[in-house]
């Protein structure tokens, strides 16, 4: 990675121990501005621990995370997002008894620039627009399905206007024609700015989105680099893919 | 419903004491079902510390009117309810669910025993006199204005970003904390104002009462009484708990006389009907009524 790029999050000695399990062993890795930063290894490696951790689901251990040159440990999770980081989660939650329209104007009134109801109302139409949701604004959220509840989710996230997006496993459970179109939404939301970090297991988006990929495996980071680079890492292929599976 | 609060602002000029009084605890019902809806029918934080609340105006008003004005008496009991409920709130609103509802009901047996060892050990007694002469029809306008108030005020909020910010919490707690709600504030907030009404309820029903002792007070029936008037009636729109206190309230003074004992019956009863049968309350069922007679309606008038 280029030194003379901007970091917007970075992260050092980041640790969290649930009992005897260490679920994130002293992480470290910096995110450059702009990009699509991809967060991957095989189950219950910590990568969904070190997004809860960022965004303040858990108390971390010891560590530091630097957001734009500030420390957001020991920031409440209303204050991370109003700081500007924003995430979706990897089972799917809605407001189920609110309608799509109310899911997205959530994150508009209440996320890092709260807006009153009527304003919010008027950008979540937009955004969910953007999502190609629009059709389905006044249904309840309960009544989407799986694809669709993930739309809101993003547009959500979106809503709250964040620098910093973090997707768990957004592109999981879709099918081959929906995982083209959310490889290019997720793709044009980069192009308007916003930096991404994503945590995924489908290979084709990580090699089409991410520019730099840091793995993880029982807690700890075991390689950072292109896409390429570290899925033909062998320890990653190892670690992740399974050997055999590599080979083939 | 202007005119409805107009009529009911007149009715003690023609009415009987027998009519003002039933419509004194109705009043009563209204505003404490409302006041509870406004925070657990929003959040799902379900509350059974109604009591305790209710039960903390009544003995503030008790040791207070002795000292002050009614009316500052009044105002007391209203923010004692605030600052108890802040206390309360700030270290039990992070339990969900069941644990929440158990440990509210503890909370009135707490605060009664309390009182009742506080009231023996230091004040050699076990009861209070309450001296005033405040009219009935006072009473009954009091109420009547803190129930409308109720209501407007509930529904107001329910319109504002506070009362999205509390439908978002009974949705989904994680998720409106990540979309940068201080639920925390939020919720204490709210637990503390539904309180406030609560307590000033219990002080203005106390000008009624000859004398006081902490099981009168600390009752938990009105707990479980204004939990399903709310649902009753619909814990999800401000005016609903108005229309389910009516039923359970008339309903509650016709069995006085002849079966005193049976009236937690009924509530049973009420509460397996709701369950089953009316998951949004009457109110949604009217609601689902009037929009099926107006589709009606205008389909008839394009034919």
């Amino acid at each position: 990675m280029a030194g003379r790029e901007q970091i917007i999050l970075s992260i050092r000695g980041l640790r969290k121990a649930f009992g005897g399990l260490v679920a994130a062993r002293d992480i470290s890795f910096d995110i450059p501005r702009g990009r699509i930063f991809g967060l991957i290894g095989p189950n219950g490696s910590g990568k969904t621990t070190v997004l809860n951790l960022i965004t303040a689901e858990f108390a971390a251990d010891s560590g530091s995370v630097l957001f734009e040159g500030k420390e957001i440990l020991g920031l409440q999770s209303f204050q991370v997002c109003r700081s500007k980081i924003a995430r979706t989660f990897q089972l799917v939650r809605v407001l189920p008894h609110m309608t799509t329209r109310e899911n997205v104007m959530l994150g508009r009134m209440f996320g890092s620039e709260p807006a009153s109801p009527s304003h919010a109302t008027r950008e979540a139409d937009q955004l969910l627009e953007r999502v190609g949701m629009a059709g389905k604004a006044d249904m309840f959220a309960a009544q989407l399905t799986y694809i669709d509840q993930k739309r809101i989710e993003l547009a959500r996230a979106l809503a709250t206007k964040p620098e910093l997006l973090l997707l768990d496993e957004w592109l999981a459970g879709l099918n081959p024609t929906e995982l083209r179109i959310g490889i290019d939404l997720i793709s044009r939301i980069r192009g308007e700015g916003v930096t991404i970090v994503m945590i995924e297991h489908v290979m084709e988006a990580i090699r089409a989105l991410c520019d730099h990929c840091v793995v993880l495996n029982a807690g700890e980071k075991i390689a950072e680099g292109s896409p390429q680079s570290v899925l033909s890492d062998p320890e990653v292929m190892h670690a992740y893919l399974g050997v055999d599976d590599a080979a083939a | 419903m202007a005119l409805g609060a107009i009529i009911l602002a007149l009715l003690p000029m023609y009415a009987s004491n027998y009519v003002i009084s039933i419509f004194i605890v109705l009043f009563a019902n209204v505003a404490l079902a409302t006041a509870w809806a406004f925070f657990s029918g929003a959040t799902r934080y379900i509350s059974l510390a109604t009591a305790s609340f209710f039960g903390i105006g009544i003995y503030v008003l008790a040791i207070a009117h002795v000292y002050v004005p009614v009316p500052v008496a009044l105002a007391a009991a209203a923010i004692v309810g605030f600052l108890v409920a802040a206390v309360v709130g700030l270290s039990t609103l992070r339990l969900r669910g069941v644990y929440f509802v158990v440990f509210t009901f503890g909370l009135t047996e707490l605060i009664h025993q309390i009182i009742n060892w506080w009231e023996i050990n230091v004040n050699k007694t076990t009861s209070r006199y309450i001296f005033t002469d405040v009219p009935n029809v006072n009473i009954y306008e009091t109420l009547l204005v803190i129930a409308l108030i109720t209501i407007v005020g509930s529904w107001y909020v329910s319109k504002i970003r506070l009362g999205f910010a509390l439908r978002a919490i009974g949705e989904d707690e994680t998720v409106a904390r990540h979309s940068g709600i201080n639920t925390t504030r939020v919720k204490v907030l709210c637990f503390a104002l539904s309180a406030s009404v609560m307590s000033l309820v219990g002080a203005v029903l106390a000008l009624r009462y000859p004398y006081i002792d902490a099981s009168i007070a600390f009752n938990n029936s009105w707990s479980f009484q204004v939990l399903i008037a709310a649902l009753l009636g619909g814990a999800g729109r401000a005016w609903g708990p108005a229309v389910g206190a009516v039923p359970l309230v008339l309903l509650s003074d016709l069995l006085a006389g002849s079966f005193p004992h049976h009236f937690s019956i009924a509530l049973g009863l009420c509460f397996v009907v709701i369950v089953y049968f009316l998951p949004g309350g009457v109110t949604r069922l009217i609601l689902r009524l009037y929009h099926a007679w107006w589709a009606e309606q205008t389909k008839t008038r394009t034919h």
